[in-house]
């Protein structure tokens, strides 16, 4: 499978996603945020394709795109929101909050102008065919503790949030 | 121009700190719990962009076998939270975490 | 002009290869035309299928006038529903209104890129095929809860937030029995199944059973809850209280008309077929003629390929008996060349399926197609025959009946498939251990 048009798929998802972002921060209605994290997501999972992880990419789609969004989405209509529409929609300390974020994002170009050199491009290796499988010996093998560790963190997770939404416990 | 059209780690990486960065913002600035939440999730997904992208340089799959840990654990994590908003929202009916502030001196 | 006609012709020439594989771009475009062409048609039929079997079940004639037999009576629908009038309630929520049958048509339709026709019959074969299938086929979850939403009306609220959890609920259950069958194909040579669905079609033809058949019952009653999900899934009869005219007007649709509302019943016919695929593909082997195995040689070759062509000439002539019984009215003149016009076109497509290079490419085709139209019988058969469940009902069988049933079937699948390995060195060492 020869990859087709790299760069030009690349700018456009990542357009996609950076446009998406800024959509979720400033949008009044819940609702629009979360349909631009919606988009977001989806074509984080065409990045991931991109990068050969075509099983992280499923994993995103079923579980982020379809499980977790449906799940905000319940719960944006659940919580009414036409009060909070017409309210002031930005913090008192959002001046604090650009700074800082200011701050990182200088950090962040320091590492990267700086730093290229720990980031060696290596010759990509030859990709197989077999990229799910890999994955499984990799999960059901050297971490298969962690494996367990997450499906009991699952567990305290069904249980925590239906005993936190109940009315009478 | 060449070596913006040859993409490299380094473009998932700055694509991955923008993501990082529009989350802190929404964290920070945004009075609405929901979109705080979602504001989180995006930070999740830049830490995943970032470790699957060193997956693919280092040739490995342990980049790749961490991001799906993180992506179940940003579900548990969403329905605790959205639990604990329900459970914020039936008792003051808003949903501003300037209004969370019974234990303020 | 020479390396256009030889890009096209490289793909021809490479055997095996789907041309997402091969990369090749114009077959890959060709092949979505043809998908969605034939979805199209298929969509169609199903709305002409529904109505007169419904009909003949409940022992009347359906639609008779439009078209011979009601033939034509889908293009009348579709015309009607272009041609009304596109409301939007007030104060309903622009953007997403119009967003929201976009997102199901696309998920519905996305779904087809990995559907397996033929063993080289696909637009592409994904590493993660039925993954991407059970994935995206959740993403129209959230085209119903944002139809919902942005009607602003109650009935509309409801009826979407029914739906889309009584969606979500049974896709658990779907997705287990779908893990029990891929665990199935892992029971070859390197011990590694395969969730290309390609790769499952052909795991079941070098295992020599239909998964539907192995380790019985376990792949049959996998089957079963794959069966009632698939129907929960897709919101329809016995499982359409969300969308029932007696219960809630019309659901989560009430407020669209028109071209919109055309847009959600495409995508609902589109869903059962993507659904209807998934079980074929997985449990009664795809594009594979019976007995692929017991009756295999040349001679049950040929006889088994001429199948197709003899299927479409029995069609042609219940068009033309059906041709001799229209009463003899000048008014019925019509109808009756029509209905002949119809007949023979059919019996035309059944005699070019008989040319032998055109049936041996159309075989795996036909035979996927045929699984996939008995499956479509069945959703009919569903809606004609079993009353509707209560919501609550619903919800109790997708969770307290049909999870813990997948999840027993997926124990015993894997406790059954790796009998040999349990017994040798877990078992026997214990026993000599006491």
């Amino acid at each position: 499978m020869t990859p087709v048009a790299t760069p030009f798929f690349f700018y456009l998802l990542s357009g996609i996603m950076l446009i998406g972002g800024i959509l979720v921060i400033t949008r009044k209605n819940p609702v629009h945020s979360a349909l631009a994290l919606i988009v977001t997501l989806l074509a984080q999972a065409s990045i991931y394709l991109m990068l050969y992880a075509p099983f992280v990419a499923g994993v995103q789609i079923i579980l982020y795109a379809g499980g977790i969004m449906v799940l905000f989405l319940f719960v944006i209509m659940l919580v009414s929101i036409d009060r909070s529409m017409k309210e002031r929609q930005f913090n008192s300390q959002w001046v604090a909050g650009l700074v800082a974020a200011t701050a990182l994002g200088g950090l962040f170009i320091g590492v990267y102008t700086k730093g290229t050199s720990i980031f060696p491009e290596h010759a990509p290796s030859v990709v197989a065919d077999n990229n799910t499988q890999e994955v499984a010996k990799l999960l059901y093998g050297q971490y298969m503790f962690a494996f367990e560790i997450a499906s009991l963190l699952l567990l305290v997770a069904i249980i925590g949030a239906v005993v936190m939404a109940k009315k009478r416990i | 121009m060449e070596s913006m059209l040859h993409i490299t780690t380094l473009h998932y990486l700055v694509l991955g700190a923008g993501l990082f960065l529009l989350g802190v913002i929404g964290v920070l600035t945004r009075r609405n719990v929901v979109i705080v939440l979602m504001s989180i999730e995006l930070i999740l997904n830049a830490v995943n962009l970032n470790l699957v992208a060193f997956s693919r340089m280092w040739g490995g799959l342990h980049g790749q076998v961490f991001a799906i840990f993180i992506i179940t654990d940003a579900a548990a994590e969403a329905a605790v939270g959205l639990g604990i908003l329900i459970a914020f929202f039936r008792n003051k009916e808003t949903v501003n975490i300037d209004e969370v502030n019974l234990l303020k001196w | 002009m020479g390396q256009i006609v030889q890009y096209i012709e490289s793909y021809l020439n490479t055997k095996g290869l789907t041309p997402g594989y091969a990369g090749n771009m114009f077959w890959v475009v060709v092949y979505i035309m043809l998908v969605f062409a034939g979805l199209s048609v298929a969509v169609i039929a199903m709305n002409w299928l529904e109505r007169k079997i419904l009909a003949h079940m409940q022992v009347r004639l359906g639609p008779m006038r439009v078209g011979p037999h009601g033939l034509l009576q889908p293009i009348a629908d579709a015309i009607k529903l272009l041609l009304k009038e596109d409301i939007m309630p007030a104060e309903a929520d622009g953007l997403v209104f119009w967003m929201a049958p976009l997102i199901v048509v696309l998920a519905a339709f996305t779904v087809f890129v990995v559907v397996p026709f033929g063993p080289e019959h696909a637009i592409t074969d994904m590493n993660i095929g039925i993954l991407f299938m059970l994935g995206v086929s959740s993403l129209s979850v959230l085209g119903i809860v944002m139809a919902g939403w942005a009607s602003n009306s109650h009935y509309p609220l409801i009826g979407a937030l029914r739906s889309s959890a009584q969606m979500v609920s049974y896709e658990v259950a779907m997705g287990l029995a779908v893990v029990s069958a891929i665990l199935m194909t892992s029971l070859n040579a390197t011990g590694t199944g395969t969730l290309s669905m390609i790769g499952i079609v052909q795991a079941q033809l070098a295992q020599g059973e239909w998964f539907i058949f192995k380790f019985f019952p376990l792949g049959l009653i996998a089957f079963f809850i794959f069966a009632v999900a698939m129907v929960a899934e897709t919101n329809r009869a016995p499982f359409d209280l969300a969308e029932a005219e007696s219960e809630l007007t019309a659901g989560f649709h009430t407020e669209y008309s028109g071209f919109r509302w055309s847009l959600f019943f495409l995508a609902e016919y589109s869903a059962m077929i993507a659904v209807s695929s998934i079980a074929v593909t997985l449990w009664l082997g795809g594009w594979l003629r019976p007995f692929p195995n017991l009756l295999s040689g040349t001679p049950w070759n040929q006889i088994f390929s001429l199948v197709p062509g003899v299927t479409f000439l029995f069609f042609a002539a219940i068009c033309f008996y059906n041709t001799a019984r229209m009463p003899k009215h000048p008014l019925f003149r019509v109808q009756t060349i029509g209905l002949a016009g119809f007949g023979a076109v059919l019996g035309l497509v059944g005699l070019i399926l008989f040319i032998p290079p055109v049936s041996m490419r159309v075989q795996d085709i036909f035979w996927f197609s045929a699984k996939v139209a008995g499956f479509m019988y069945l959703y009919i058969w569903y809606r004609g025959t079993f009353p509707r469940y209560r919501f609550d009902q619903l919800m109790q069988m997708g969770w307290k009946v049909l999870l813990p049933m997948g999840l027993g079937v997926l124990l015993c699948t894997g406790a059954v498939g790796l009998r040999s390995e349990i017994w040798n060195q877990v078992l026997v060492p214990l026993w000599q251990r006491l």
